[in-house]
């Protein structure tokens, strides 16, 4: 049995339905991500799924808990860092650690231990005497990710663990995240807005929209289903039904004296392309990327969100920075 | 299986107890000030009118030092548990709500956090309470009982009224139309006698803090106007009904 299973989940909030009937089957182990523009109901999934959002209709099962009725048993399984920062700045990082293991019952004797190996896993042993306000936005996240997972949780849940942080730091969390799901076992679900992350995190993706699950698969095979490679070629007069019979293109299209062609494996078949065509000023190759799929199949681009609610995801960092301080 | 589910409650009590006095313990000028604050009442406001007036035959400001004390119950008490509305909105309540412990549980951890952070304060106030002659120092321990089960009131009132406040806007509200009424209609700085006028009279005695405040001077000044089964009964009634309605909205708090 996977270990996070959803069937027709729905959340309505009076007229708005957040999320419309996503059914999941996520296995032990693996790294999920779940991608969507702002809005998609993202957060509202995974607040369900951690039982601190109620269900409108439908059903999850997380390790085998109903996650309707036993939240209790749910809450035991799961570890979240939410999308919002929620250290408690006053205390200090192994305060922080502390407070989140005795909530769940961490016993004395294994309590200390957990937490050094926490604040080693996330290196922020030498700081972890220090009150957390004094911490950098990146330091925070990360004390986060180790609070997530200190009760060894069976499902950890990431919502945006990298928004508002720099390139570098965001490539360092994402070490951690890797390197804490293979230690620990656990399976990861997560959501990020940065395509080139999820592509190279996760073992598969979710793509939401207007809270449905319109596509899921592996990243790579999901930019397989582009229909292999996009070369755009300036050429004179190319014989594009010849090119078209060719067993490796799926598409060609001809324009404004540039040729697109979308096949399989470009690095093997350009050349025999190429000599069919007469006058070629230049050549550009575009390996497709989870952004292109997630164009072709949502109409916009993850960042610049043209619908509805357009600005919230620069609200959340605004947000994000703010109680950073 | 049901001993171990109750141990681990326990454990998320003292879990958030000892988060509440953490904090305590670092927010030092909070400390002061509500050391500071009910000191100057007592020196300047009753030493000001005390100069020309005693009250049963006790020097004024002697007179209101169970009403100080009670005062400063008051105050720290329910601006404890309003201050969940900040937690809230710095959403440090999410990650321990979201954390196998009842609300229940997480309610009471909050509770005695309060009382703990009041009556450690209040300890700090009998502390200078030589400097009252007409205070019986024996009286004590009573009138510590008497503020203890006051603050378990009244922290569960400011943590029902947290619960449902959406925005710190609220706090204004809550401390001009019912903090500050709740102060000066408890007795605290004048007796209910005869003297008041009817309506006020009428006003005082319906407020629950007015018994707190009697039993309180009956404790230390031996001056009281109720019988003090009836200050105790008032009082641990209120208690009893400011907890169950303070964890019902705080169970439902979203
Ligand atoms: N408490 C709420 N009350 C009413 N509507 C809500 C509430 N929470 C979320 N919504 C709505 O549900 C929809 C999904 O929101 P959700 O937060 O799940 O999106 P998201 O995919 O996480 O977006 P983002 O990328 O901006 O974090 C949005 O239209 C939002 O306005
Ligand atoms: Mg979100």
């Amino acid at each position: 049995m996977a270990i996070i299973e959803t069937k027709s989940l729905t959340k309505t909030y009076g007229k708005i339905q957040a999320v419309r009937g996503i059914d999941l089957n996520i296995e032990k182990g693996e790294i999920f991500g779940l991608l969507g523009p702002n809005g998609a109901g993202k957060t509202t999934t995974i607040g369900m799924l951690c039982t601190i959002i109620n269900v409108t209709s439908g059903s999850a099962f997380i390790a085998g808990c109903n996650v309707i009725k036993e939240p209790d048993r749910v809450r035991r399984k799961v570890g979240i860092v939410f999308q919002d920062p929620t250290l408690d700045t006053v205390l200090t990082g192994r305060e922080n650690l502390e407070l989140h293991a005795r909530l769940y019952g961490i016993s004395a004797a294994y309590r200390q231990n957990r937490i050094d190996e926490m604040l080693e896993l996330v290196d922020l042993k030498d700081r972890s005497n220090d009150i957390t306000r004094t911490y950098s936005g990146g330091m925070r996240r990360r004390l986060e990710l180790a609070r997530g997972l200190l009760h060894k949780p069976a499902v950890l849940f990431l919502d945006e663990p990298t928004l508002g942080l720099d390139p570098q730091t965001r490539a360092r969390t994402w070490e951690y995240i890797k390197k804490m799901a293979k230690m620990e076992q656990t399976t990861v679900v997560l959501t990020t807005h940065y395509m080139e992350e999820a592509e190279q995190v996760c073992d598969r993706v979710g793509i939401i929209d207007h809270g449905r699950i319109i596509a899921i698969d592996a990243p790579d095979n999901l930019k397989e289903s582009m229909g292999g490679d996009l070369v755009v070629i300036r050429a004179k007069d190319p014989p594009v039904e010849r090119i078209k019979a060719l067993h490796y293109v799926s598409t060609v299209n001809f324009s404004d004296g540039a040729l697109e062609v979308t096949m399989k494996e470009a690095h093997l078949h350009l050349a025999e392309l190429l000599l069919m065509l007469r006058d070629v000023e230049c050549v550009e190759v575009r390996v497709p990327t989870l952004s292109d799929v997630f164009i072709k199949l949502t109409g916009r681009d993850i960042r610049e969100d043209g619908s509805e609610d357009s600005g919230s995801w620069v609200d959340s960092v605004a947000r994000y920075r703010q109680k950073g301080n | 299986m049901g001993e171990r589910r109750l141990q681990k409650e326990l454990m998320g009590i003292y879990a958030v107890w000892w988060r509440e006095f953490k904090v305590f313990q670092r927010e030092k000028s909070r400390i002061i000030s509500s050391i500071v604050q009910p000191l100057m009442w007592l020196f300047l406001f009753g030493s000001g009118i005390g100069a020309s007036i005693s009250v049963s035959d006790v020097n004024y400001r002697d007179y209101i030092y169970p009403g100080v004390l009670t005062m400063s119950v008051l105050f720290g008490s329910v601006f404890f548990g309003l201050y969940i509305v900040w937690d809230r909105k710095l959403d440090v309540l999410k990650a321990v709500l979201v954390a196998p412990v009842s609300r229940l549980s997480i309610f009471l951890g909050k509770v005695l956090g309060g009382c703990t952070d009041v009556i450690l304060q209040v300890l700090i106030l009998f502390c200078f309470s030589f400097l009252f002659p007409s205070v019986n120092p024996w009286g004590i321990p009573l009138a510590l009982l008497l503020l203890l089960i006051t603050s378990i009131a009244l922290v569960s009132m400011g943590l029902a009224l947290g619960s449902m406040l959406e925005s710190l806007e609220g706090f204004q509200v809550i401390s001009s139309f019912l903090v500050f009424p709740l102060f000066f209609l408890s007795g605290a700085l004048f007796p209910v006698d005869d003297k008041l006028p009817v309506w006020l009279q009428g006003m005082v005695k319906l407020n629950p803090l007015t018994y707190a405040v009697d039993g309180v001077r009956g404790a230390l000044l031996n001056v009281q106007i109720f019988p003090f089964y009836v200050n105790l009964s008032v009082i641990t009634i209120f208690a009893i009904v400011m907890f169950g309605l303070g964890s019902v909205l705080f169970s439902r708090m979203k």
